[in-house]
C-alpha cells in the first residue's frame, strides 16, 4: 500500500502477461506516424524488470542486423498494445547483463521444460 | 501577491502518462476543502489575507483560544490555520469553501513549503565544497572544508564564511510547475516535479508569480 495508491491504480494495466527475465516475448509496440498509427512487434529476450507498481519497467534485448539492440519499457505503458510470451527461459540471475559480453550459441538461452503455474 | 492559492498536504511522487504516452514524473498533492475562518482587510487588518483551515479537529484538541475563534467566527474546527496573502479577497467570505477546482489542469502554479531538515551538515553536503583528496598521505580530513580565511590580517574569520551548520527545515519555494491533473472530486491536484517537504507536508498552492502562460 503506498500513499500514491489513489493516482497508480488508476494507471496499472489487468492485461499484463505474468513474464520474467529469460523469457522470450513479442512486444507489439504502437507507433504513430503523422496522424497514422501502427503496430511495431519488438521481439526479444527479456533481461531485467526493475521497479514496482506504476513505475515498474522491463528491459528486451534482440541481435537486429549483427547489432544488439536493447529497448527498455514501462510495464504499464499505454504504447504497448499486446505482449506475447514465445518462450520461456530457464535462467539462475535476475538480470541477464551477461548476455550483452556473448554472441551467437553462448548467448542462447535455455529454454524452460516445465511450464510454471501462473 | 498571488490571486488565488489553497493548502494541500504532499502525498508523495509518482509518474503518470500524458496524452502522448510520455511518462511525466509528478507530486501528488492532497487539497482537502479549506474553509475561510476568516477576512482580513486593509481597512481593518493592514493588509489583505484569507485565514483558513481543512480537516477536522476534535473539540478535547482545542485550545480555548482556538476554540473561541471557530466559534466567533461560526467555522467549524479545523487542524490548522493559515493565513493566505490575496491580492483581491472581494470574492471571499467567512464560511465559503474552497477546493481543488481552483487551480486547473495546464496551470503554472508555485509551492512554498518547509523543506527536509538534515540536521547538522558538513560543508561538502551544505555548500557543495569538493572535499579533499582521498589519499596522497590524506589522514582524516577527507571531508574536511580546509582553509577558512589568511592568518595575521585579518586574525579572524570573515562573517557569513560559508561552513559546516544546521541544513534544511527552512521555508522553501518551488516556482512555475505545471499542474498535471487537478481532480476536485478525489481532492488531488498533480504537478509536474518535485517539492519541498517530507510526505505528510502542508504546502501552500499559489498562482505562479511569474506567470508562466499555460501551454
Amino acid at each position: 500500500m503506498n500513499p500514491t495508491d489513489l493516482v497508480d491504480n488508476a494507471i496499472l494495466r489487468d492485461d499484463v502477461p505474468l513474464f520474467r527475465p529469460g523469457d522470450t516475448i513479442k512486444v507489439h509496440v504502437r507507433v504513430v506516424e503523422g496522424n497514422r498509427e501502427r503496430i511495431q512487434v519488438f521481439q526479444g529476450a527479456v533481461i531485467r524488470r526493475q521497479g514496482s507498481g506504476a513505475r515498474e519497467t522491463f528491459t528486451v534485448r534482440k541481435i537486429s542486423f549483427g547489432v544488439g539492440v536493447e529497448r527498455t519499457f514501462p510495464v504499464h505503458s499505454p504504447i504497448i498494445s499486446k505482449i506475447e510470451t514465445v518462450t520461456e527461459g530457464d535462467v539462475r540471475r535476475a538480470k541477464l547483463y551477461y548476455l550483452r559480453d556473448r554472441i551467437g550459441k553462448a548467448a542462447k538461452i535455455k529454454e524452460r521444460r516445465t511450464t510454471r503455474v501462473s | 501577491m498571488a490571486t488565488k492559492a489553497i493548502v494541500g498536504e504532499k502525498v508523495g511522487m509518482t509518474q503518470v502518462f500524458d496524452s502522448e504516452n510520455r511518462a511525466v514524473p509528478v507530486t501528488v498533492l492532497r487539497v482537502s476543502p479549506v474553509r475561510v475562518v476568516q477576512v482580513k482587510t486593509k481597512d481593518k487588518e493592514g493588509y489583505d489575507a484569507l485565514q483558513i483551515t481543512y480537516g477536522v479537529k476534535a473539540a478535547s484538541k482545542l485550545s480555548k483560544p482556538e476554540a473561541g475563534h471557530f466559534k466567533t467566527h461560526n467555522v467549524d474546527p479545523g487542524k490548522k490555520l493559515i493565513e493566505l496573502r490575496l491580492d483581491d479577497i472581494s470574492a471571499y467570505e467567512v464560511g465559503q469553501e474552497i477546493d481543488a477546482g481552483l487551480i486547473a489542469k495546464g496551470e503554472k502554479v508555485d509551492v512554498t513549503a518547509v523543506s527536509k531538515g538534515k540536521g547538522f551538515a558538513g560543508g561538502m553536503k551544505r555548500h557543495n565544497f569538493k572535499g579533499q583528496g582521498a589519499a596522497h598521505g590524506n589522514h582524516k580530513k577527507h571531508r574536511a572544508p580546509g582553509s577558512i580565511g589568511a592568518c595575521a590580517t585579518p586574525a579572524r574569520v570573515f562573517k557569513g564564511t560559508r561552513m559546516a551548520g544546521h541544513m534544511g527545515h527552512v521555508q522553501v519555494t518551488t516556482l512555475n510547475l505545471e499542474v498535471v491533473e487537478s481532480d476536485p472530486e478525489k481532492q488531488l491536484i498533480l504537478l509536474k516535479g518535485a517539492i519541498p517537504g517530507p510526505r505528510g507536508a502542508v504546502v501552500t498552492i499559489r498562482q505562479s508569480i511569474k506567470g508562466g502562460v499555460a501551454q
